[in-house]
């Protein structure tokens, strides 16, 4: 099947290992991914703070520049995700909206036809496009008596439902239960990491990172899985600042979910990114999954 | 000769004259359209005084033929068809136009409005016209009654006009009667025990010599028509003898496989293999559940026939599927339970300590899994603090728009009783208190000295995840004060969750084969929302109870006690009137394809193998037409809906482009269309 694919530039830097894994995980299941030619940055949350026709603008050139062999754009980083997806349901739901952001867009000789191109997010474009059956078929390395906790943050699941419950989802539960790992049942999943909060005042950031990575080691899980640059960045560049502000000692690996798929599939951890995060994940996988295997 | 038509049009106050030009509609009836003879608009032609306009203008205008513009016929077809007939005018030359539902409460624009009025009303006259006189029949009512479901309402209603001197079959789906009023401990305001003001009415049905009781039975089809329905009921394999068995309760005793109770203990409780839901059950013949007993997934055991001192035990029992005449229909199957793990966010099934208000009933309840000791999941602990949070599911635009009805009062009652049996603090979050029947408001003010607390917000959320040394262990809940407008958060112990009362699953599917419909959110639908509220548009077919909408116990039983009454009504008449708008077939020109006969809902055309034709058996026919429609020769007429009525009715539907624009005697050309609105 073949997608569109918009990187985003967290993944071009800080998320480099994110945009590997997707490739290589993405490769193994055969999802063609092309990426979007001169595509540019999605605004993030400041943009659509400031000027909304402007952001939109900007983001729908993006939507414009999927060309017609496919109509389904992956983006895995949540913040493009949504906005991508919010951008093509504003023009949808405001045609005069949508008539303005073309006026823009045929500027550089663009057009896009509000609700042409469908936005995806890769957990949905696995789990529900790929299906069980396929992701199991490719499990060479079950990560059998690894204790993971799912953590999808806000932006995937609200306020923009990907058919998952925005409260409580399940997929990236359900995803990792055919992988054969202990899924922690982890009750502040759907609770924000804090954004952009640890750049405006640590205080309040470093409390909800703490209280996530708090129920995270209460459910005694080996690491946490997630789905959004921010989020890990939040979670791991941060956790030794949290460390030190609570005076705890959290040393939980947080690492991208395609990146824990990709070890499933028995691909090589280089080619995942394994390493290019600050709480080492190595060891726990060493540990972890090699007691299983000799046991 | 030309027909004398007379046209009468209502203002209904202002609910058809603030948008329809009344006057007008009325004025240009009389002058244009053809063979009327009177005009009129009047305020309110459902009053006596509108209706003697229309017997006196009968008598003194030799009218032939009566239209009256006005609201639904559901409301109001029957007070003019009855006043025709005192004028001496056959009911059936009379014709009703719908102004108000279908127009002047649907429509803005007055002028438009004001011309739709016009076109339904010219249609009318054009019908009437060709309306012909048609005489009402009247078939004999059936004495027995049809109750489905044995909850409470059903069981009012059958040991009413069981104790009227009439028959009742009353047919329950699951192994007793009793519903879930049977599982309950308390009932509010009046804390009264449950199963003490129940069971007496469960053991007079089970006992009444008018009652033929059929319990782990269902509906199964239902044809005919009022007065005279045939029903199918099937009669699930017990596989025990009803006759045999005493009900000794040997078999539960010594049955060695024990099965988690999900149903009446809402699986806190077990049951075994063989079972009556309940002690007190009614009747008192077990059942085998063959999903769980040894003997029929293995093959092996059979100690319940062992030990039958009455060799009831038949294994080789099957189905049984009985055909019973009933002359009314009452429906009475109740509610369902929201499934509480639709909402993850409050932790139901995840976290042990979160509890249905259906658990919690049986918690309390002196015969329950815990025999009435309110405790935690582990069985022994007593919470130290109760959560109680209302509306889940109820009153959410994700799930059930509507209020429950229910759910304040019960978790008042749980309040209660968790201060009277635990030294506990119990927490009520609450949207809005409703408390509207009699003493229900005082016995909210009686929890609020009696020292529940009250908190008036939705919960967001029921975790695990502590972020304080005194959240450790327990359930936390965020919430929103509304009052104080903070975030908060609270630690207790077990959380009890007020559940929404929902249709029964099959509700749709049952009222399908009684030919009732439900609402969009599945409640049963009743033939008016004020005045009519137990009947249905179905003659013959009554609802009581919560399948009808939420309702606590005294308004099911309310409606129950209603129900009988409207059906002892009719026994005691014994004879209902039929409309007599039913199909007929012109013999000589039936061929005998028999394309009708299949096609007919209600089973009402017969084939005559020595005449080779199809005839129809009118006091089962509808008069839906579609036989008329379907039959390839055109040989079957639909009485008041001729092909020629019908036409007309178009026609005059058509008036503007039929006449010209200007109604029907005028020869002048059409003036110009003014310009549509935008």
């Amino acid at each position: 099947m073949k997608y569109a694919y918009y990187p985003g530039c967290s993944l071009e830097c800080n998320a480099a290992a994110y945009d590997h894994s997707v490739r290589a995980v993405a490769e193994m299941l055969h999802i063609e991914l092309v990426e979007i030619d001169d595509w540019n940055c999605c605004g993030a949350t400041e943009y659509f703070s400031q000027d909304e026709l402007t952001a939109c603008a900007v983001v729908a050139r993006n939507l414009a520049l999927v060309d017609d062999k496919t109509d389904q754009l992956v983006a895995p980083c949540a913040a493009c995700y949504l906005n991508l997806k919010k951008t093509d349901q504003l023009m949808t739901d405001h045609p005069g909206m949508g008539a303005k952001v073309n006026e823009a867009l045929a500027a550089g000789g663009l057009h896009y036809n509000a609700g042409r191109v469908q936005v995806r997010h890769m957990l949905d474009v696995i789990c529900d496009d790929i299906g069980e059956e396929a992701v199991r078929d490719k499990v060479v390395q079950p990560l059998a008596g690894l204790r993971v906790a799912p953590y999808y943050g806000c932006q995937v699941v609200r306020p923009i439902s990907n058919d998952d419950s925005p409260e409580y989802p399940m997929k990236m539960d359900r995803l990792f239960q055919w992988l054969g790992a202990e899924v922690v049942d982890y009750p502040v999943k759907a609770h924000c990491c804090g954004g952009h909060m640890t750049q405006i005042s640590e205080p309040q950031a470093f409390e909800l990172i703490r209280r996530l990575l708090q129920s995270a080691e209460d459910y005694d899980a080996d690491l946490i899985l997630c789905m959004c640059p921010m989020c890990q960045l939040n979670l791991d560049g941060f956790q030794s600042r949290v460390n030190g502000f609570f005076g705890t000692s959290f040393s939980i690996p947080i690492v991208y979910f395609t990146q824990m798929l990709g070890v499933a599939f028995g691909i090589d951890g280089k080619k995942l990114g394994i390493g290019k995060e600050l709480v080492a994940v190595k060891p726990v996988l060493d540990a972890k999954l090699q007691a299983v295997a000799s046991a | 000769m030309a027909e004398r038509v007379g046209i009468y049009v209502c203002h209904c106050g202002s609910n058809i004259a603030g948008i329809v030009d009344v006057e007008a509609v009325a004025k240009w009836a009389g002058a244009h359209l053809r063979d009327v003879v009177v005009a009129k608009d009047y305020k309110f032609m459902c009053s006596s005084l509108g209706q003697a306009m229309v017997e006196e203008d009968i008598k003194n205008e030799n009218l032939t033929r009566v239209v009256v513009a006005a609201c639904s016929p559901h409301l109001h077809e029957k007070t003019f068809r009855r006043a025709c007939q005192n004028a001496g005018l056959n009911p059936y030359l009379f014709q009703m136009v719908n102004l108000r539902e279908h127009c002047s409460w649907v429509h803005t624009d007055r002028a438009a409005a004001t011309e739709k009025a016009k076109g339904l009303v010219s249609a009318a006259t054009e019908r009437v016209k060709l309306q012909k006189p048609l005489e009402p029949m009247f078939v004999d009512v059936t004495p027995a009654t049809l109750v489905v479901g044995g909850g409470i309402a059903g069981l009012q209603a059958a040991i009413e006009l069981a104790d009227a001197g009439y028959p009742v079959y009353l047919v329950e789906r699951e192994p007793s009667i009793g519903g879930h009023m049977a599982q309950f401990d308390k009932t509010f305001p009046t804390l009264d025990c449950s199963a003490c003001i129940l069971t007496p009415k469960m053991s007079d049905a089970g006992q009444h010599e008018n009652i033929t009781l059929l319990t782990y039975s269902e509906l199964e089809e239902v044809s005919g028509s009022v007065g005279n329905f045939t029903v199918k009921i099937r009669k699930k394999a017990r596989y025990v003898d009803y006759d045999k068995c005493t009900g000794c309760g040997i078999c539960q005793e010594k049955c060695p496989r024990k099965v988690v109770d999900h149903d009446f203990e809402a699986g806190l409780g077990y049951r075994k293999a063989i079972y009556t839901p309940f002690p007190q059950a009614v009747p008192r013949i077990p059942v085998i559940d063959t999903a769980n007993c040894t003997y029929f997934t293995r093959g092996k055991c059979q100690v319940c026939s062992k030990v039958c001192p009455t060799e009831a035990i038949d294994y080789e029992q099957q189905d049984e599927v009985i055909e019973v005449n009933v002359g009314n229909i009452v429906i009475a199957t109740g509610w369902k339970l929201f499934n509480c793990e639709s909402i993850p966010q409050y932790g139901y099934k995840r976290l042990a300590n979160v509890f249905t208000n259906m658990e919690f009933e049986r918690l309390c309840n002196a015969a329950g899994p815990t025999n009435g000791k309110i405790v935690m999941r582990d069985g022994k602990t007593e919470p130290e603090s109760v959560a109680i949070i209302h509306c889940v599911g109820s009153r959410d635009a994700k799930f059930n728009p509507y209020c429950s009805g229910v759910c304040c009062m019960a978790a008042l009652k749980f309040g209660h009783l968790v201060l009277e049996k635990t030294k506990a603090k119990v927490y009520s979050f609450y949207i809005d208190m409703r408390t509207p029947m009699k003493d229900y408001e005082e016995f909210y003010q009686r929890l609020l000295e009696e020292g529940m607390t009250f908190v008036r917000g939705k919960v967001a959320e029921v975790t695990d995840a502590a972020r304080l040394p005194s959240e450790q262990g327990k359930l936390i809940l965020q919430y929103e004060d509304t009052l104080l407008g903070k975030q908060k958060r609270l630690p207790v112990d077990m959380v009890v969750l007020m559940g929404a009362i929902e249709p029964q699953v099959d509700a749709k599917e049952l009222g399908l084969r009684c030919g009732i419909s439900c609402s969009m959110a599945g409640w049963y639908t009743e033939r008016h929302p004020k005045l009519d509220p137990v009947a249905t548009m179905t003659d013959g077919v009554f609802v009581a109870g919560a399948c009808q909408g939420p309702k606590d116990i005294p308004a099911s039983v309310a409606q129950g006690a209603a129900a009988a009454a409207r059906i002892q009504a009719m026994i005691t008449k014994g004879k209902v009137m039929i409309e007599p708008i039913v199909a007929s077939i012109d013999e000589e020109v039936c061929s005998g394809c028999r394309i009708c006969n299949n096609l007919c809902p209600y089973n009402a055309i017969e084939y005559d193998e020595e005449k080779g034709v199809s005839r129809i058996i009118t006091a089962l026919c509808k008069g839906c037409g579609t036989c008329v429609a379907a039959c390839p020769a055109n040989a079957i007429t639909g009485a008041h809906f001729s092909n020629d009525q019908v036409f007309a009715e178009i026609e005059g539907a058509l008036w503007d482009a039929m006449y010209g624009g200007n109604g029907q005697d005028q020869g002048e050309p059409a003036p110009e269309p003014e310009a549509a609105p935008a």
